[in-house]
């Protein structure tokens, strides 16, 4: 008997946007994340040629080759993934940019590049899989490693870990989130509700590496993780407005925002009631769950999106890609008219 | 010393329209306008005129000097020494006069003292600048600025500089603001009045009205190239400023919203992005290369080793960006304001591993332009960055130049494919050689062809474009890369020729904007009895006819502005079978060329090896 395959709003199968097998260890966080990124994307209906994938060098610089094979894909420099896409946010502004880096990448030799892409508002989906460690070179503590944690090789790591929800914060991305490879639910929902904008969102997903810092106590690892991780609330993404019926809501426990695209976002209240568009309370809860040593997930701040960093060229709404020569070149008369002038 | 051809005046003679003038001032002062109308006028007499600016890496208050040499021969490089001092700046009166040639002139603000000159005739022509400004009700901010404007009617009028002459300059330059342009010209007037009733010239400089010079402009080597690259359909441009490349850009945006507009929908088809530093800049321009679109970025020797590994990625992704370089006196942070040519080097093998880049070599204002352009069709045919080699003397000085000329051929967008055509390959891979020119084709992003995808990196890589560790692979890649972009010659501009009017055994070759000095200095040696061809290398790789230049002389002099004879070891190295008739002749102390100390080192050399006649 023929086995059924779900089809998305496009006609596709989850696996025509499945990527290549992945290389990464057995149980990495980064495969948690390209399944998520494969299994969000079919869900929202968008084309994988609707997407392009950047990123930086890293184990999680590694992982655009393990989704999406159809969609374009430039793994780039160290640290230096936002350069990219901002150029390449300009060839064609209808393809999504997702770019994914690590706590490597990005919080120290890409942090400059980081605060001035989120200065900027390139639009673009910003992942860091963050693991506290610099994987690919084999265990070295990163920027984000927490102060105190002990490595092979490394011995005692000193200095406090920089948090990049409280820096994208601090840089005015109007869409910061955190969640967490042992979450996927949660992933899943960030993800699509990131796509839906057209500005720049970050999601810092504590992705553990399961090889160099996975040891219980460590901020980074599964088993810490899962014994502290307290989401600030439940996050469902919808498309369309009546697939929320779907789901029962209780008045006064949810509250819904419409993003971008027309798709909405419902968050649904756990024990206090957090505001994600209140930045004072964000950045109190950033600084408090590091203090207290509590692993906050979800929505951690969201505001109005300005305008995107296209918007100030006043462009035409065809891909600049795709324009013909002749619509590139001035006329020979305007030329003549410089000559004139500079006599 | 030798000293040029300049000719030392005699007798009652009249020196006409030959003269080197150094006017001396404060930087921030506004005597740049001053001293721009002086230059625009000389032009419009249609005297050929060089106006070079030595400027500190200051903001205002240090020592300026911009320095006019109007030559009807067409010898408009750098002299040492002038005929014609103004001086301005009290800091500097006493060694702005030792520059004076004897016979020479000099024009001073009658409240700086005087300087005693004992070892030469000097004919001194005091400015009484404070007192002619008590004539005028001048606002305080604007003060110095209008003093500057004294001293060109003065100095306007003892030259013999028409007053209409002036007025039209003053007219053009404050187009557009006419109430502007006449209390310019008032204060122009008042100095000219006064050199006319009180002045007698006792000095043998004319400057006398030419036919117009009609086929020439005048502008910068940084707007030329703006222009050339906006005529060039540049799309993207992401940039960090430095000196002296700022203005490029800074030409560029001002305008780009009236040059690029969409003919069909009105809207702006060229992004220019200043971002946080040049690696930025390199990457961004790289990414909106990847993605499509024409890119270019534009900076200075310091930003170069920045953006080195973004150009090593795109040349092993095989990217197209054009990349400007507009030289100043390094290594490090150097002499910011003063030019050279020591970045060649360092540009020709850019980057970790086997690189070896495409160079244009622009040596005129006019060629900045076609460059401009130029540059980003080779970058798209060959998927490849490419970097035009400009300097400090070239891209900020306002030179005498022949009128931009449209291109003379369309766009050139390389092997882009879309849709349509990517179907009827049979087996298409990024990087396939399908045509056995070592070019492939390359897909851009938002081709909706399920095809079309690639993923691009700097890692090793198969024909797909997949990821590759295989020894064989590697190799195979990069040697088609180098393949490639061997095959760039037949598309780069040859180099330019001026042969010696009789045999000659000797060449002297140079790049870039030295080209005014070596023209002097070819005839200065043949005053001296040494003919020489010379030519000027416009590209790197060099073609077959700079090979057969060089072969087909016993020796050739490679002159150039660095300490280490950077053109000379690497044409000894693209034609090692002769590097031995290749001779360096370099220096690097931040001045542009003079033909007297090209004519003198050659001529030693030439001495030295009996070969003198």
């Amino acid at each position: 008997m023929e086995k059924t395959v779900e089809l998305n709003r496009l006609g596709l199968a989850l696996a025509d946007y499945k990527g290549k097998p992945s290389t990464l260890c057995p149980g990495c966080g980064h495969n948690a994340i390209s399944n998520q990124i494969q299994a969000a994307i079919w869900e929202l209906g968008l084309a994988p040629e609707k997407v392009m994938k950047i990123s930086g060098i890293g184990c999680s610089s590694k992982s655009p080759n393990y989704f999406l094979n159809r969609s374009f894909g430039f793994n780039g420099l160290h640290g230096r993934m936002p350069t990219l896409a901002t150029g390449a946010s300009f060839g064609d502004s209808s393809v999504k940019i997702l770019g994914i880096s690590g706590d490597g990448d990005t919080a120290s030799i890409g942090m400059g590049h980081f605060k001035h892409v989120i200065r900027r508002n390139v639009p673009m989906v910003y992942i860091i899989e963050n693991n506290g460690c610099y994987g690919l070179t084999k265990g070295q503590f990163s920027a984000t490693t927490d102060q105190g944690l002990v490595l092979k090789h490394q011995g005692v790591n000193l200095l406090p870990p920089l948090d990049l929800c409280m820096e994208a914060l601090i840089s005015g991305a109007p869409f910061v989130a955190r969640t967490f490879s042992g979450d996927v639910k949660q992933m899943k929902e960030l993800i699509k509700a990131a796509l839906s904008q057209n500005g720049v969102a970050v999601i810092d997903v504590i992705s553990p590496c399961v090889t160099f810092n996975n040891r219980d106590e460590a901020l980074q690892s599964y088993s810490w993780g899962r014994e502290h991780e307290a989401p600030i609330q439940g996050i469902a993404h919808f498309s369309k407005r009546e697939d929320m019926q779907v789901e029962n809501f209780e008045e006064g426990t949810y509250r819904e925002i419409q993003l971008q695209d027309g798709s909405y976002m419902v968050l649904k209240k756990i024990d206090k009631d957090y505001d994600p568009t209140d930045r004072h309370a964000a950045l109190d809860l950033l600084t408090e769950s590091y203090k207290y040593h509590y692993f906050a997930t979800g929505l951690i701040y969201f505001s109005e999106v300005p305008p995107s960093i296209q918007a100030q060229y006043d462009l035409p709404e065809e891909p600049l890609n795709r324009l013909s020569s002749d619509r590139l070149r001035p006329s020979k008369e305007s030329l003549e008219a410089i000559n004139v002038s500079l006599y | 010393m030798l000293e040029t051809t300049q000719m030392s005046p005699q007798g009652n003679e009249r020196i006409v329209n030959e003269v080197c003038m150094a006017i001396c001032t404060v930087n921030g002062s506004g005597s740049a306008t001053a001293n721009n109308i002086l230059y625009r006028s000389l032009f419009r007499m249609g005297i050929l005129t060089s106006g070079k600016n030595i400027f500190p890496s200051n903001i205002k208050g240090l020592p300026t000097w911009f320095v006019i040499r109007a030559s009807a021969r067409g010898y408009t490089g750098r002299i040492v020494h002038d005929d014609v001092v103004v001086a301005m700046n009290p800091a500097t009166i006493q060694k702005d006069a030792t520059y004076i040639l004897d016979g020479g002139v000099l024009f001073y603000a009658d409240h700086l003292e005087k300087p005693e000159i004992k070892d030469k005739e000097v004919i001194f022509y005091p400015m009484p600048i404070k007192a002619l400004m008590k004539q005028v009700d001048v606002p305080r901010n604007l003060q110095s600025y209008m003093e500057n404007m004294l001293y060109v009617g003065i100095v306007g009028q003892v030259l013999r500089i028409p007053e209409e002459i002036l007025k039209a300059t003053i007219d053009h330059q404050f187009r557009g603001k006419p109430a502007i342009a006449e209390s310019n010209f008032n204060i122009v007037k008042l100095g000219f009045q006064y050199a006319l009733e009180n002045i007698e010239k006792k000095d043998h400089f004319y400057l006398e009205q030419l036919p117009e010079l009609k086929d020439y402009i005048l502008t910068d080597g940084n707007n030329a190239g703006a222009l050339g690259s906006l005529y060039g359909g540049v799309q993207f441009c992401a940039w960090y400023p430095i000196t002296p490349a700022t203005s490029l850009v800074e030409s560029a945006i001002e305008q780009v919203g009236k040059l690029r507009k969409d003919p069909k929908t009105g809207k702006n088809t060229c992004v220019i992005l200043q971002v946080e530093d040049e690696l930025a800049a390199a990457g961004a321009t790289l990414g909106a290369g990847w993605a499509g679109l024409r890119a270019m970025t534009s900076t200075s020797g310091p930003g170069i080793s920045l953006m080195t590994e973004n150009i090593g990625l795109a040349y092993f992704s095989e990217t197209p960006m054009v990349i400007w370089d507009v030289q100043r006196v390094g290594p490090s942070t150097g002499l910011p304001t003063r030019t050279a040519q020591g970045d060649l080097s360092m540009i020709y093998t850019l980057g970790h591993g086997d690189t070896k880049h495409v160079i244009l070599i622009p040596g005129t204002v006019t060629e900045c332009f076609e460059f401009g352009w130029r540059s980003l069709d080779i970058a798209e045919k060959y998927q490849t960055p490419i970097f035009v080699l400009s300097d400090l003397d070239l891209g900020m000085n306002t030179w005498v130049t022949k009128r931009f000329e449209f291109p003379n051929q369309p766009i050139e967008r390389g092997k882009i494919v879309w849709e349509e055509k990517l179907e009827k390959f049979k087996d298409w891979g990024r990087y396939k050689d399908l045509d056995g020119d070592g070019i492939p084709y390359r897909t851009v992003i938002g081709n909706l062809s399920e095809k079309a995808a690639y993923f691009a990196r700097g890692t090793g890589h198969d024909e797909y474009g997949n990821y590759s560790e295989d020894p064989k692979n590697w190799s195979d890649m990069l040697g088609r890369i180098g393949l490639k972009l061997n095959g760039v010659v037949k598309d780069l501009p040859g180099p330019i020729i001026r042969r010696a009017k009789a045999d000659a055994d000797i060449g002297i070759i140079g790049m870039g904007s030295t080209h005014d000095a070596m023209i002097e200095a070819q005839d200065l040696l043949a005053e001296m009895g040494i003919q020489a061809d010379y030519m000027r290398v416009r590209a790197l790789p060099a073609n077959t006819v700079v090979r057969e230049f060089i072969a087909s002389h016993a020796r050739n002099y490679v002159v150039e502005l660095n300490r280490d004879g950077q053109l000379r070891q690497i044409l000894s190295l693209e034609i090692s079978e002769y590097s031995e008739k290749l001779i360096s002749i370099s220096e690097i102390g931040g001045l542009p060329l003079t033909a007297a100390w090209t004519a003198e080192k050659i001529f030693a050399k030439e001495k030295h090896n009996g070969k003198n006649r």
